[in-house]
């Protein structure tokens, strides 16, 4: 006879007595949760779904029979036979007590509508207390997006538990004892002075309303919710806007795969952007006579000297007129930058429209700057560019291994599963050049020195085939070239390697042996690892180690690039690259050329266009002449952007399509006045491949326009005969394009909201985990490229001896765009600073938050200093998102030779102390929430 | 409105020069969360407090969150937190104990008087118990207890600058292996004696747990060791029940014994590392136990397991076995939700035989003489023997082992040298705070685990605290739950709550009693662990024998 397992035993249904039935429980399911599912309902404050059970309130004691004391429900399991009262006199005499006696302490005041104590208290029919009241404490309203009223605390700790074992941001503590308990933040800090970043679950985890949003938010009763998706990063986290008067009031995290009810700051707080009074609302044509040049700047909220307001009849007719006037005498000199922030089906629409309207290949978006890198060498070593392993696999991972990311900042809620991760007793490798957050939950922090990626990961690889830890069975039959990776690696001994990129041979060896043997090593990686001229062999080395040690192509083992914009992943399967089409088909692959021009009636050109960089150099060159611009800002977001902005000004025709007038817009002819992320509906595809849909939760402001209406409009004036409605009907013709996503049918969306492909078939559960038992290329071998130490295209020299590192902040999204302009965001990042090693900052003489200059070959710019032990010595990183200090005006415009990527995270400058305080682009400087709530 | 700008990353940032320090302080001494507290303590013995600068360094070289070191620092009460722009306290701290028996010998007086007398450079403090009730009234300079204190005397140690505790004589380690002393663990791990063999012999005896839950010695062996290894043993000297002192009686005088009991219980139950709790209040004790176990590995008998001596911080909430393993574990000592017990997951999540001190001082003895030798003594139908920390209105306060069952009319005759010169007997206090109050009319009900249980009272650590005619069974209830509220540990509703509202309650010259009544019922049921359970009792006592003097 077989046994049961422990671990099935401790599933079995067993039976026991619930206020005398006998009920079915099973012993890993709390009495509280039996209860629940049979229809008993027993008072709990400190208890809630999804935190671990505390038990500390004991609201919810019941009684067990043959027990002296009573047992809290949240915590405890039934066993066989257990009798178990939840409504004895004894159980509810202690239930109604706990009540009581917090009710005797909550302030006259209330903070929400309904206070879970509140409606406790109504249940079990309690009258006014009889306890005379503690003595109350002061509110700390030192936090722009949260209001702390202590009085309201019943000391549950659920936002303890939220803020350290859910987000792991650890902010919140219990300190003091007894009575003079209190929740604190740091060391009984304001809130605002903190180390909070006020990802608000602590808000969202609270009863009383001890934790609400500021400003009283949370008393607006929501006329209606929708759930939907949040707007900024590849995480794809679920949420629910919360509607009163066509305005969103307030955001709650929503049970999704990817942050199951998470959030961070710019999920919860960041959608204010959308009723900013600098919205586009009508039409605008540039005024005859209007000059452009790389310097020109426009008032976003008093445009009215550069340009005038069109209906969209003329601004349409005007915007086609100026494309087709350049394709009758060059359609190459047409190009098109969609963007990773807008739909799939916006992304797939646009690139159809270049391809078959303009007639070219020239269309690309900002995954050129982020991940291109990535891409290429993921495509030329397994053919996919997608990631093979979901973020949270990271829990079932015995190695995780972040390099070049700093998801904390940059991809919170992912951060959050790797930290948890961590937590369980997973070891985290963290290797970066800047010590980030990530570090304190690490077991090993590599800060290696920057531009040495490679040396560092060869003399892994060299370690792990030195110490005979190569998966020989795994390299064997899955892959292919791993005699030259081996004789390639020969040169990288960990030895030598460790005065090139500053980590012991002792440490590199040890981690490569870690990695090497895990069960499960997942890597994650971002712009650190991509953003080079050798960002692609940063990859390569990276897949190398994956495949030499057979860690991909199971649970808890594999390859993440961690995707920047929230679809990010989407527009790029939906062709926003000019040379695949959609689903990475090569537009030079007759095959799918063919399938295409039959998909799509229409001739297509088999020849790649022009990347980001190409176009804007061929600008500047007179090559490209006219320009489509959908959601995307160039004059911010490419290096040496006064280049990019010289070329721009340069173009005989520009379309811009966006919510506010950009930098970009600035230079155009044409300014169509779009949607923002609440105001439509589409599908979008996150870090984890899973296509999740966003609904439409309010109107647009004005005359503006969903995406989708405006792209089809240009089409037909492009001759295009397009009469797609609704983004269902774009989907669907994606499908037939598209065998990743053939299977996911958009009804199919609409119940589930998240559908992971590859998905191939109607039905298909999609994929979590790829690579199983083949790489999706030719032999179904994965292919090892070995990797040479390149060195940056600008090292620090004489004049300019110092490393200029971008990226960005966790407030600020990309240009800053929407984020400058979101109050709460905006209140806790208004202005430009350059982070600098203390050391570094002192030797300038320097204050922190002094007014420094950083100069580089291209450009200057002088913005704040903020003392950062993380900043390596010798670094200053500095955030892009800022127009009066732009980063990018510093940054080198070398590229990748294989992903065309710039190399954003290395260039030389030099720093000094003083300078112009930064000017003020007419949005953000902390005036966002006035504006917005006043 | 202009933004403004922050010129450092969010929150607190770190002091290079405090950080300098901190690390010089903890030296070569590994970072491991689990030390928090010792490393706190270096910090608050180099410095006097501690500074939030300090508290910041040492979150970033220990690589944990400001908040979870705040938390800790701030739960107990022998750490000072400073925050910037607030004061230090003074150069010296005279802590008053202000607990039930020092409080019956003059304790408020002293509180009273002298703050005005030691100056504004010493801080005076009131302490809940320092376990030394047998010198009542008790005041701490610095780390140095002055017995039978009045203004006078405590002046002079200040002036003295004597604040280091003095330590004790004591029987060695040579003396103590003269005597055959680790003979008996040396034979255990010889193979002459089995695990088996020795286990029966505590089964025999009826050797129950002395730190006041009674488990039987030997079961609680069996129990751990039928978990699987690692496991560990976590000694419990953090006595801090008020009117108990028996530990420190016994560790001021033979350390090794204790030393010697303990390495068989862990060799018995298959423990491969011990952890030795000791109370900060304890800092003789310290010194003796630092400096013999130092001795005791530079030449050990036998192998030995490895074995830290852990120093408590000012927390009565630390002698619960579960908050003590917290402790140990450098966090907020916060009692554990019971199941599951600490002899399956207890410190750092493994298998633990908890025991108090004494239960191990024992073990030789009982050993060497048989089971029989310890359950031949008892009284009145109980067997073996109890050491009653006894204090109060009575002649010879001090510890006294006497026959398990004994009546306290016995106790005070026969071992106590009757009742102070002028003072009749009242009533009593049979364990300490939490074992309730019983009056004089049951003076002759035997003293032992269970026999007190009809009347609402319990024997806890036999700590008996003797009233007279000239105290109030109302005033010592109030005393105790005083000291409860105070120590309580915050974390659940009905003693957080319960405690203060109670004490609000019992001020009233006459009780609510219904309610009072109600809200103990709560307490005892609800409370997560044995302080708020059992912190109604002397009020319940109270209501129940002694009503004339609250209504």
């Amino acid at each position: 006879m077989e046994r049961a397992t422990n671990r099935q035993l401790a599933t079995m249904p067993i039976e026991f007595k619930l206020n005398g039935k006998t009920v079915v429980g099973r012993p890993d399911e709390t009495i509280i949760e039996t209860a629940r599912r049979h229809g008993v309902e027993i008072p709990h404050l400190c208890y809630k779904p999804g935190l671990r059970p505390d038990g500390n309130c004991r609201a919810c004691v019941v009684e067990v029979k043959g027990e002296r004391v009573l047992a809290p429900s949240c915590c405890r399991y039934p066993t066989e036979g257990m009798e178990v009262t939840t409504d004895s006199a004894r159980a509810l005499g202690s239930q109604r007590m706990v009540l009581e006696l917090l009710l005797s302490d909550m302030p006259e005041k209330e903070y929400r509508l309904d206070s879970e104590l509140d409606q406790w208290a109504r249940k079990l029919k309690l009258g006014l207390p009889r306890f005379p009241s503690r003595a109350q404490p002061a509110s700390d309203l030192s936090h722009p997006a949260i209001a702390v009223n202590l009085d309201a605390c019943i000391q549950c700790t659920r936002c303890l538990r939220a803020c350290r074992e859910e987000q792991v941001n650890d902010v919140i503590g219990y300190a003091f004892r007894g009575e003079q308990s209190k929740i604190v933040f740091d060391f009984d800090d304001p809130m605002g002075a903190s180390t909070c970043v006020a990802c608000g679950e602590c808000v969202q985890a609270c009863p009383t309303g001890a934790l609400m949003p500021a400003r009283e938010a949370g008393f607006a009763a929501a006329e209606n919710t929708v759930d939907s998706l949040c707007p900024f990063c590849g995480v794809g986290c679920q949420l629910t806007y919360h509607v009163s008067q066509n305005k969103i009031r307030f955001v709650t995290g929503r049970d999704g795969p990817a942050n199951h009810g998470r959030l961070c700051v710019k999920g919860r707080y960041g959608f204010d952007y959308a009723h900013h009074p600098h919205r586009l609302t009508r039409p605008l044509i540039r005024k005859p006579g209007v000059a452009k040049s790389a310097d020109f700047v426009v008032d976003p909220g008093n445009w009215s000297e550069a340009f005038r307001e069109a209906s969209w009849e003329e601004a349409l007719e005007a915007a086609a007129a100026g494309l087709r006037k350049i394709q009758s005498e060059d359609r190459y000199a047409l190009a098109g930058f969609g963007s990773a922030k807008g739909s799939n089906e916006e992304a797939y629409l646009f690139q159809k429209l270049v391809r078959t309207g303009f007639g070219t290949n020239n269309v690309d978006h900002c995954t050129r700057l982020c991940h291109a890198s990535s891409v290429a060498a993921l495509m030329e070593g397994i053919n996919s560019g997608a990631v093979s392993n979901q973020v949270n696999d990271v829990l079932r991972a015995e190695v995780v291994f972040v390099i070049g990311a700093n998801p904390t900042v940059n991809h919170p809620v992912a951060a959050t599963w790797i930290k948890n991760a961590a937590q369980q007793g997973v070891k985290l490798i963290v290797a970066d050049p800047r010590r980030t957050e990530l570090e304190r939950h690490a077991t090993h922090f590599l800060q290696f020195k920057p531009d040495t990626d490679v040396a560092l990961l060869n003399a892994m690889i060299h370690a792990i085939i030195d110490e005979g830890l190569v998966n020989e069975a795994f390299v064997k039959e899955r892959t292919s070239g791993f005699a030259e990776l081996k004789k390639n690696s020969k040169a990288f001994s960990p030895e030598k390697m460790a005065p090139v990129c500053g980590i012991p041979a002792q440490t590199i060896r040890e981690v490569a042996r870690l990695y090497a043997t895990s069960k499960g090593s997942m890597i994650l990686w971002g712009m650190g690892i991509s953003q080079h001229v050798h960002g692609t062999d940063n990859a390569r080395c990276l897949i190398a180690l994956a495949l030499m040690t057979g860690q991909i192509g199971r649970p808890g083992t594999g390859l993440h690039p961690l995707r920047g914009q929230n679809n990010v992943q989407g527009a790029s399967d939906s062709g926003l690259i000019p040379m695949v089409f959609p689903d990475y088909q090569r537009v030079d692959n007759p095959e799918a050329n063919k399938r295409f021009r039959a998909l799509w009636g229409a001739e297509l050109d088999d020849k790649p266009g022009l990347t980001v960089v190409e176009i804007m150099n061929a600008a500047n060159a007179g090559k490209i002449r006219g320009m489509y611009v959908m959601g995307e800002n160039p004059a911010m977001s490419d290096p040496d952007v006064a280049h990019a902005r010289e070329a721009m000004a340069k173009l005989e025709h520009l379309v811009v399509q966006d919510i506010f007038l950009t930098e970009t817009a600035y230079l155009a002819d044409v300014v169509l006045p779009a949607t923002a992320f609440p105001e439509k509906t589409g599908t979008f595809t996150n870090t984890d491949r899973m296509v999740q849909l966003g609904r439409k939760a309010i109107e647009p402001p004005g005359e503006a326009r969903e995406d989708l209406w405006i792209i089809v409009q240009l089409a037909r004036r492009m001759g295009l005969e397009w009469s797609y409605e609704k983004p269902s009907e774009v989907f669907e013709e994606m499908r037939k394009g598209m065998n990743s996503i053939a299977g996911i049918t958009w009804e199919r969306l609409e119940r589930d909201s998240c559908v992971v492909y590859p998905c191939e078939h109607e039905g298909d559960p999609g994929e979590p985990v790829v690579f199983r038992t083949h790489f999706p290329t030719a032999t179904g071998r994965a292919k090892f490229v070995p990797a040479d130490l390149i060195p940056a295209d600008e090292r620090p020299d004489r004049h300019y001896p110092m490393v200029l590192i971008t990226g960005r902040q966790l407030e600020h999204w990309h240009t800053g765009a929407m984020t400058r302009r979101s109050g709460v965001l905006d209140a806790i990042e208004p202005e430009p600073v350059a982070s600098l090693h203390p050391l570094d900052l002192a030797a300038l003489k320097a204050r922190p938050g002094e007014v420094v200059t950083v100069a580089s070959r291209r450009g200057s710019i002088s913005l704040y200093a903020r003392a950062d032990e993380g900043t390596p010595r010798g670094a200053v990183f500095i955030p892009f998102a800022f127009y009066e200090a732009a980063a990018n005006l510093l940054t080198n415009p070398a590229l990748d030779p294989f992903g065309k990527i710039p190399e954003f995270k290395y260039c030389a400058v030099k720093v000094t102390r003083g300078g112009e305080r930064p000017g003020n682009p007419g949005y953000g400087k902390g005036g966002t929430l006035a504006l917005l709530s006043g | 409105m202009k933004g403004k700008v922050r010129s450092t990353p969010k929150g607190r940032g770190v002091d290079p020069k405090a950080l300098e320090e901190v690390r010089k302080l903890l030296g070569a001494a590994p970072r491991r969360r689990d030390l928090l507290i010792e490393h706190l303590h270096r910090i608050q013995d180099a410095c006097g407090y501690l500074s939030a600068m300090h508290l910041a360094a040492l979150a970033q070289e220990m690589r944990m969150a400001l908040a979870e070191v705040y938390e800790v620092a701030t739960f107990y009460h022998h750490f000072d937190v400073v925050k910037e722009g607030e004061e230090a306290p003074g150069r010296l701290t005279v802590r008053v104990c202000d607990s039930i028996a020092c409080e019956l010998a003059g304790a408020q007086e002293l509180l009273h008087r002298l703050p005005a007398i030691l100056g504004a450079d010493v801080r005076v403090l009131h302490a809940p118990c320092v376990g030394r009730c047998e010198v009542a009234p008790c005041v701490v300079v610095g780390q140095n207890p002055v017995p039978f204190a009045n203004a006078a005397k405590v002046r002079e140690t200040v002036e003295d600058e004597a604040v280091k505790c003095p330590v004790p004589g004591y029987l060695d380690y040579a003396a103590y292996k003269r005597g055959g002393g680790y003979r008996l663990i040396a034979d255990c791990l010889a193979g002459r004696r089995t695990r088996d063999e020795i286990t029966k012999i505590m089964e025999d005896s009826g050797l129950r747990g002395l730190g006041g839950a009674g488990f039987p010695a030997g079961r609680k062996w069996r129990i751990v060791a039928a978990e699987p290894a690692p496991r560990l043993m976590a000694v419990n000297i953090d006595e801090g029940e008020p009117g108990t002192f028996k530990d420190r009686w016994y560790l001021e005088r033979d350390p090794h014994r204790f030393l010697e009991g303990m390495l068989v219980a862990a060799w018995c139950a298959g423990v491969g590392e011990i952890y030795v709790y000791l109370r900060d209040e304890y800092a003789g004790c310290r010194a003796v136990l630092e400096k013999e176990l130092k001795k005791l590995q530079a030449r050990p008998p036998c192998a030995l397991p490895p074995i830290h001596l852990r120093r408590g911080a000012g927390a009565y909430i630390c002698g619960e076995e579960s908050a003590m393993i917290e402790s140990i574990e450098g966090k907020r000592g916060m009692p554990r939700l019971r199941p599951p017990y600490v002899a399956q997951i207890g410190l750092f999540g493994y298998p633990t035989l908890e025991h108090n001190m004494e239960t191990v001082y024992w073990v030789r003895e009982i050993v060497e003489k048989g089971a029989g030798w310890f359950a031949s003594h008892g009284r009145h139908g109980r067997k073996g023997l109890r050491s009653f920390s006894v204090s109060g209105r009575v002649a010879k306060p001090g510890v006294h082992l006497a026959p398990a069952g004994i009546t306290v009319r016995e106790l005070i005759a026969e071992y106590c040298g009757g009742m102070q010169e002028g003072h009749a007997f009242y009533g009593y206090l049979p364990g300490g705070a939490s074992g309730g109050i019983l009056p004089a009319s049951l003076g002759d009900v035997p003293l032992d685990f269970d026999t007190l249980q009809p009347y609402g009272a319990f024997i806890g650590s036999a700590a008996v605290v003797i009233l007279s005619d000239y105290d109030k069974a109302s005033h010592a209830a109030q005393n105790l739950m005083r000291f409860f509220r105070d120590e309580s540990c915050g974390q659940c509703t009905p003693c957080r709550v319960g405690t203060s509202k109670a004490l609000a309650l019992m001020g009233e010259r006459r009780w609510n009693q219904p309610l009072l009544k109600e809200l103990s019922q709560a307490m005892a049921d609800a409370s997560i662990c044995g302080l708020g359970q059992a912190a109604p009792n002397p009020a319940l006592s109270t209501m129940k024998f002694f009503p004339h003097e609250v209504t």
